[in-house]
């Protein structure tokens, strides 16, 4: 017998299931089927303005810093702008995302952008988020052949843009659109919620910024609503 | 790690005297209890959550079997591997395996409470193989060579000049004269320490919060990031995970995500959850190049269908170790194993044995915080009350306390004699009473007062007074 085999079998001993387990097994593959949400708060609800106010408010309460582009095309100043505030050399890297390759970084002509995934030595990284999480001010990426995970950890300085449009007001909306990006019971190998810089309470419980992630967090918001 | 559960009253003893840990545990309070009322309270529904999470892990351990098939077909399905252990033994020899076979020499590991339990870092180091604690806490305690005193905060029971003490020993290459007054400067030094490990190491092992039948994905929570960069860099990721871990859905995890981080450190959400489904894929530029999850049973399957069913709802939160006024006093060492407070006194007796863990549901005073506060509303001290019966019906109490029991049943059914003996007893007290309190109780009761007074009785007793004001009597 295999250890697989065993411990199935002690389960199923332990919980007295009988020799016919087809209602067992009906039940779990219509919840599985259903993915039916459960209790979600009522902060979220709110209209695309109201869930943007939110989203703002919650990412400022867990230490992120925040600015509202009027367009994408500002996103290359942003980040100049950015860097030269945190007195940080003008360097950043990037993954090869369609919507942050078309930027016109060529307004920015100081700014070195380098491409692909971190090896740690990079001080800031910028990424293109799946969506926000207006509930508790998260970003939400996802990772791909134009998506390094290691730019959401590695650099000092996490630069993330988001769609004023594709901010929901809580996760279960996000499942709804991940499964229409990847399919019924699909997902990235990679699927990061991020809220706030990194941080850490293990010392006397005093939390600190900048633990083995970003030390900061800023989140570009493009008002496409 | 080896238990000393059985010594629970020493350990307990040794902790009370330590000036040390008790300025450390003075943190406790501190860190997490005001955080987490304060994350209730801004949470309208957050009671109606607590009731959501329980219904759920009741029904997922209901179908524990059909869901680990769900969630083992998907996890292959998306390219990564499932590993079976009934026992700690089974989960040491199939990470050290994968280790051995891809020459691995050194493995980052984000926190787990399950390679604790399977003793995971000494058997790797048996075998050559050197295992680098991440979360800042973890890391602290094994430049300690320590164990874990608290599951979400493990060096919860150190002061920042003990953690100061040990950088300087440990991290030689740095200038000696360096100054580690400020907390912030300890977590620069590990960020830079740690940062050289995590870009050699060959293997990743983290733990799990949750594993999603639907999808195959399995979830790690933490506010450091150690854990996503243990699995994003190396050649492969090891999940371990115990078989309870596993939910339904994608929405069934958001209900247990908003009940988390509030009941554990008091924070909306952690900030960072991740959802990791499979190795690397094609055209990734990063990521594993392989996944492996270690599903890991060490007895739990022998709790499903007992009394102890509902401490398999447990998602690790730590809040019940927080409030419980045992665990502040005496810290989580003291418990002897790896899981201390109420969640511990209900989990070792039932993994180690209740002969080696029987003080530990005796060491509490029933003062319900736990189950008032546990996000998946399990009843510890219910738990802590059937292993105490158990430890009866098995004769593994003291003589003392077993005749002294005895004595007390015999006079309690006869309820003429209980009276009377009660009366007496008040009486007495009463004049041992200085101020209305009572310093010192005489003979065998004097250890009652070793380290603190009691209320001396303040009239007559429950019975005489009910019957004085016309109550009927049984």
């Amino acid at each position: 017998m295999t250890t697989r085999e065993a411990v199935l079998g002690k389960i199923r001993r332990s919980l007295h299931t009988g020799p016919s387990d087809d209602d067992r097994r009906a039940t779990v593959a219509a919840r599985l089927a259903a993915h039916a949400p459960g209790l979600i708060p009522a902060r979220g609800q709110r209209d695309p303005a109201g869930r943007l106010a939110l989203f703002f408010e919650m990412a400022d309460k867990v230490a992120a810093s925040s600015e509202r582009l009027a367009s994408a095309d500002e996103i290359p100043a942003a980040v100049a702008r950015y860097l030269r505030s945190k007195n940080l050399p003008q360097a950043i890297r990037r993954g090869g995302d369609p919507r942050l390759e078309r930027l016109p970084f060529d307004r920015e002509p100081q700014l070195a952008v380098a491409v692909g995934p971190s090896d740690g030595h990079d001080l800031a990284g910028l990424s293109h988020a799946f969506a926000g999480v207006a509930e508790t001010g998260t970003v939400v990426l996802v990772s791909g052949p134009d998506n390094p995970t290691t730019l959401n950890f590695l650099p000092e300085h996490h630069l993330v843009v988001v769609r004023a449009s594709e901010i929901a007001g809580d996760y279960e909306a996000v499942w709804t659109r991940v499964r229409a990006a990847f399919g019924e019971g699909g997902m990235p190998r990679a699927l990061n919620w991020i809220t706030g810089p990194s941080r850490s309470g293990d010392i006397e419980q005093t939390i600190l910024l900048g633990a083995h992630g970003p030390r900061s967090l800023h989140l570009l918001v493009v008002d496409d609503l | 790690m080896q238990v000393t559960s059985p010594a629970f009253r020493e350990n307990a003893r040794k902790a009370l005297a330590d000036v040390t840990l008790q300025k450390a545990l003075k943190n406790v309070e501190k860190g997490f209890i005001a955080k987490r009322a304060k994350a209730a309270e801004a949470l309208p529904e957050f009671e109606a959550l607590r009731d959501a999470a329980r219904d759920l892990k009741i029904h997922v351990l209901k179908h524990l079997d059909l869901y680990l098939e769900a969630y083992e077909k998907k996890v292959v399905e998306a390219g990564g591997h499932v590993h079976w252990a009934e026992s700690a033994e089974d989960a040491r020899r199939i990470v050290t395996d994968i280790c051995k076979r891809l020459g691995a020499r050194t493995v980052t590991k984000g926190k787990s409470m399950i390679t604790e339990e399977i003793a995971l870092n000494d058997h790797l180091e048996k075998e050559g193989i050197t295992p680098v604690e991440t979360d800042l806490g973890e890391y602290i305690i094994q430049l300690r060579g320590e164990h874990p005193s608290h599951i979400v905060a493990p060096a919860v029971h150190l002061t920042k000049e003990q953690v100061a003490g040990d950088f300087r020993r440990v991290h030689t290459h740095l200038d000696a004269a360096r100054d580690l007054t400020e907390p912030v400067t300890l977590l620069t030094e590990a960020r830079t320490v740690l940062r050289e490990k995590f870009l050699v190491a060959d293997v990743g092992i983290t733990g799990a919060n949750f594993l999603i039948a639907e999808t195959g994905s399995s979830i790690i929570v933490t506010n450091e990031g150690n854990g996503d960069l243990t699995q994003t860099l190396p050649k492969a990721h090891i999940v371990m995970a115990s078989i309870e871990k596993v939910v339904p859905t994608l929405e069934d995890v958001d209900t247990l995500l908003r009940v988390l981080a509030r009941s554990a450190t008091g924070q909306e959400l952690s900030v960072y959850t991740t959802f990791s489904t499979g190795p690397r894929r094609e055209g990734d530029p990063d990521g594993p190049g392989e996944y492996h999850v270690v599903l890991l049973d060490n007895g739990r399957s022998a709790m499903l269908g007992t009394e102890f069913e509902d401490m398999l709802r447990c998602i690790r939160c730590g809040a019940c170790m927080n409030h419980c006024p045992v665990f502040q006093a005496v810290g989580g060492h003291a418990y002897g194993w790896v899981y201390p407070g109420p969640m511990g006194a209900v989990l070792t007796p039932t993994l180690v044995g209740v002969d080696k863990a029987g003080h530990l549901p005796n060491a509490s005073t029933f003062c319900g915080r736990c189950e008032s506060v546990c996000p998946m509303r399990i009843p510890l001290p219910k738990m802590m009350r059937a292993w105490r019966n158990r430890e009866w019906e098995r004769a593994l109490n003291p003589a003392a306390l077993r005749s002294g029991l005895g004595l007390w049943a015999f006079v309690a059914a006869r309820p003429a004699l209980y009276r009377l003996a009660a009366r007496a007893a008040g009486f007495g007290l009463r004049l041992l009473g200085r101020g209305g309190r009572i310093a010192r109780l005489p003979f065998f009761a004097s250890g009652w007062t070793a380290n603190r007074d009691m209320p001396a009785p303040e009239g007559a007793t429950f019975m005489d007074q009910w019957k004085a004001r016309g109550g009927r009597s049984a």
